[in-house]
């Protein structure tokens, strides 16, 4: 049993500022949670929180079924892998490792023992006699995991462990920490500001933004489903393209007017914006669902769009372009074959049933 | 192109060059003569100074000018009159018969021929000059005596070794391996010195350690006020407190033990250390204790495995700067230990003002006092370094 809960959890640095706005979430256990959200958004001391180096201000944190508010961070069996990795540069990677374990009075053939299997897992069982110094950042981020892992803990915690790598070894960690989830099944709590690392390991994501949760779901859940605008341009990349629209029209022709372009609203949401007092909303659509209108996909609901564009990045298997159209900017993703060209009028296809409806005030999701 | 770009280099790191050179000859030539000196025997030490000993010996350019031309190079080109015998020149006692030999005639002809005669400092000069030839005079160019009149404190007239083989030394001297231990002499001192200079630099540097593990990693009341305090501290001369400490020594019975100086120098030493160990704790990564605690440290483990090891390079050269401020102190060995636990530094103001003559002694006891620093220096250098770097470059 190795559950988290945090229930109602606030910090607060000095009277006006609070890191953590009465969180309330329940991480399962064996479930790799990512918490993500922009650089203060109070991810971290969230998790610096269930860690114990920072005292709650009020609200209550349970590891499994024991309230952890008052216990000592050693006594909370966790274990941690830092954004710095914070490896004792003195010691050898082997004692760095084992540190934990001798603190606890193991006998030492079982420190050993652990240290080599950890070290095996972890693919470092060459570097065991090295000083961190003479480690690359790959595999220090390595040892730090390893760290980590011989203290066999309940809850690991990871503090944005990747945020130091190069691209390419960040791709390939990412995988490697999926697979030690997998390998180890253990609660996995993780904090990242990129959203990409959240949605390739995550089994639940929560978004953080000024302390407050903001929505916690699957990948798929906040990619299709965000809550509110800051989801939905936060999980995505290129993010969602958001426009202001003006409820016109009625019945079975009501549109969203942007100015330059109008686009039919989805016939599942009529009645609900119908009901409502209000004619300015916004209006958000992802890039993959603007299609160049030579090769939009088959099959769907589309309204056409004229737009023009003003830069091409061509990705290869696919091609960004930034488009404007009267006071909108906008990405679309469109098919490689596009033959846009900077500068140039190109017709747009927009799928309109992919369209997210948020209310403009409070930016909460309509559909 | 290559050549004329290193010249270029070479040429634009001249005067960097030129000022290291500087300050290596500021530094060694003193020292040099402090060392050459001190193995010079009294009376040299009164005559010359210490960069003479490359010269000739006294005497030997007027030898050649008036005389070498008939009695040769080691005068022994006349057989019937060999300036190389001491019989010959053990007949002249004074300068003025050696000047009414040269005033006479040889064979007819004058002594000196168409040589002009030499003036009465020039005679004297070459009579000198004769003795060493015929070994009459033995020039002893480098002697110990020194060190050992400095080691055993002797205060007399001549050497100790001298005063012992006569058998007239000073009664406070028994000329056995004991005289080493003599107040009076520079080895007890030395011993008393590092008596004095050990303690008192582990002691506030432990207990600073401490101290600036608190001040860094612990979260009390006032911890900020407290620091700045401590760190005003450092600005109170410790003449200040001269008196007011010389009477509670005095009424704990302190004065003139050990204790009373190690407690002072550690009261002196603590502010500096703590504000310099805490610095450099301050700046070591807050994770790596954090991942420490989480690892199952205590405070005290932390300390120990972590804090102590990593702070190293610091309190090395913590430990340099101290230990030298308290072997050079004599302020404060003074006051408080005085004439009955003597020090390196009070014995050699000792002997400045009571033996005025005693320089060559005065030297080999400063040199004997420059030894141990000396030493530290040079073996711990790296340390030094890496101390005064501290925390500017990535480690």
């Amino acid at each position: 049993m190795a559950s988290v809960r945090y229930d109602h959890v606030t910090k607060q640095f000095s009277e006006t500022v609070k890191a953590v706005n009465d969180l309330s979430l329940d991480i399962k256990d064996k479930e790799f949670l990512v918490l993500v959200g922009p650089s203060g958004c109070g991810k971290t001391t969230a998790l610096r929180l269930l860690a114990g180096l920072e005292e709650i201000t009020s609200g209550t944190i349970s590891i499994g079924d024991r309230v952890v508010n008052d216990v000592a961070p050693k006594d909370r069996d966790i274990a941690m892998v830092f954004q710095s990795y914070a490896l004792y540069p003195h010691m050898s990677v082997f004692d760095n490792m084992a540190f934990g374990l001798k603190l606890r009075k193991m006998p030492k053939s079982d420190i050993e023992k652990r240290v080599k299997e950890a070290a095996g897992i972890l693919g470092i069982d060459h570097l065991l006699d090295r000083k961190p110094k003479q480690l690359s950042g790959g595999q220090r981020q390595r040892v730090a995991v390893g760290r980590a892992i011989v203290r066999e803990p309940k809850v690991f915690l990871f503090d944005e462990p990747l945020s130091n790598l190069d691209a390419k070894l960040r791709v390939e960690t990412r995988a490697g920490i999926s697979k030690l989830h997998q390998r180890l099944g253990t609660t996995f709590i993780y904090v990242t500001h990129d959203q990409t690392e959240a949605m390739t390991m995550a089994t639940r994501i929560a978004v953080m933004k000024d302390g407050i949760l903001q929505q916690i779901g699957t990948p798929s859940e906040l990619y299709d489903h965000p809550s509110n605008v800051f989801v939905a341009g936060f999980i995505g990349s290129p993010s969602m393209n958001f426009f202001n629209g003006k409820l016109a029209g009625s019945n079975g022709n009501m549109v969203f007017d942007m100015g330059a372009f109008k686009l039919p609203v989805p016939a599942d949401i009529r009645e609900t914006l119908r009901a409502r007092n209000d004619d300015q909303y916004v209006v958000g659509i992802r890039p993959e669902d603007i299609y160049d209108a030579a090769y939009q996909a088959p099959d769907i609901e589309s309204s056409a769009v004229e737009a023009q564009v003003d830069v091409v990045e061509p990705m290869g298997s696919e091609i960004f372009l930034n488009l404007l159209s009267g006071e909108n900017t906008f990405v679309a993703r469109v098919d490689p074959r596009s033959g846009a060209r900077a500068g140039n009028q190109v017709g747009l296809a927009f799928n309109v049933n992919k369209v997210h409806v948020f209310d403009k005030k409070s930016e909460i999701t309509l559909r | 192109m290559r050549v004329s770009k290193n010249f270029g280099q070479r040429l634009s790191g001249l005067p960097k060059h030129l000022v290291l050179l500087g300050i290596c000859l500021v530094w060694i030539v003193p020292t040099v003569g402090l060392l050459v000196t001190s193995f010079r025997p009294a009376q040299e030490v009164t005559d010359s100074g210490w960069w003479t000993v490359f010269n000739p010996p006294k005497g030997r350019a007027s030898y050649q000018t008036f005389c070498a031309s008939c009695h040769g190079e080691n005068g022994d080109a006349i057989p019937s009159a060999n300036l190389a015998d001491p019989a010959v020149i053990g007949q002249f006692t004074r300068s003025i018969q050696l000047q009414a030999v040269l005033r006479k005639q040889f064979n007819g002809q004058p002594h000196m021929g168409s040589v002009p005669f030499p003036n009465a400092q020039e005679t004297a000069d070459i009579l000198n000059y004769l003795r060493v030839l015929s070994g009459i005079q033995r020039t002893q160019q480098f002697t110990l005596d020194n060190y050992v009149d400095a080691l055993v404190g002797y205060r007399g007239r001549g050497t100790y070794t001298q005063d012992c083989a006569a058998g007239t030394q000073p009664v406070d001297l028994k000329c056995d391996f004991f005289d080493l231990a003599n107040p009076r002499g520079m080895g007890r001192a030395f011993l008393n010195t590092l008596i004095v200079a050990i303690p008192a630099t582990i002691l506030p540097i432990f207990i600073a350690a401490f101290a600036a593990y608190a001040f860094a990693w612990l979260h009390f009341p006032l911890r900020l006020w407290m620091f700045a305090l401590l760190v005003g501290l450092q600005v109170v001369p410790l003449q200040m407190t001269l008196i007011p400490i010389s009477r509670l020594y005095a009424s704990l019975g302190l004065n003139g033990t050990f204790l009373a100086v190690w407690l002072f120098h550690t009261g002196f030493g603590l502010p500096y250390a703590i504000y310099l160990q805490r610095n450099f704790l301050g700046s070591l990564p807050r994770e790596l204790f954090e991942s420490a605690y989480l690892d199952g440290a205590s405070h005290w483990t932390a300390f120990w495995k972590l804090a102590v090891p990593l702070a190293m390079p610091a309190i090395a050269s913590l430990a340099i700067f101290q230990f030298l401020w308290v072997w050079n102190d004599l302020l404060v060995a003074l006051v408080f230990l005085g004439g009955e636990n003597p020090v390196l530094t009070y014995q050699i103001s000792n002997m400045v003002t009571s033996l005025g003559s005693g320089w060559q002694v005065l030297t080999a006891a400063a040199f004997l006092s420059m030894l141990l620093p000396m030493i530290i220096f040079f073996s711990l250098q790296r340390y030094f370094v890496r101390g005064m770097l501290a925390g500017s470059v990535k480690g």
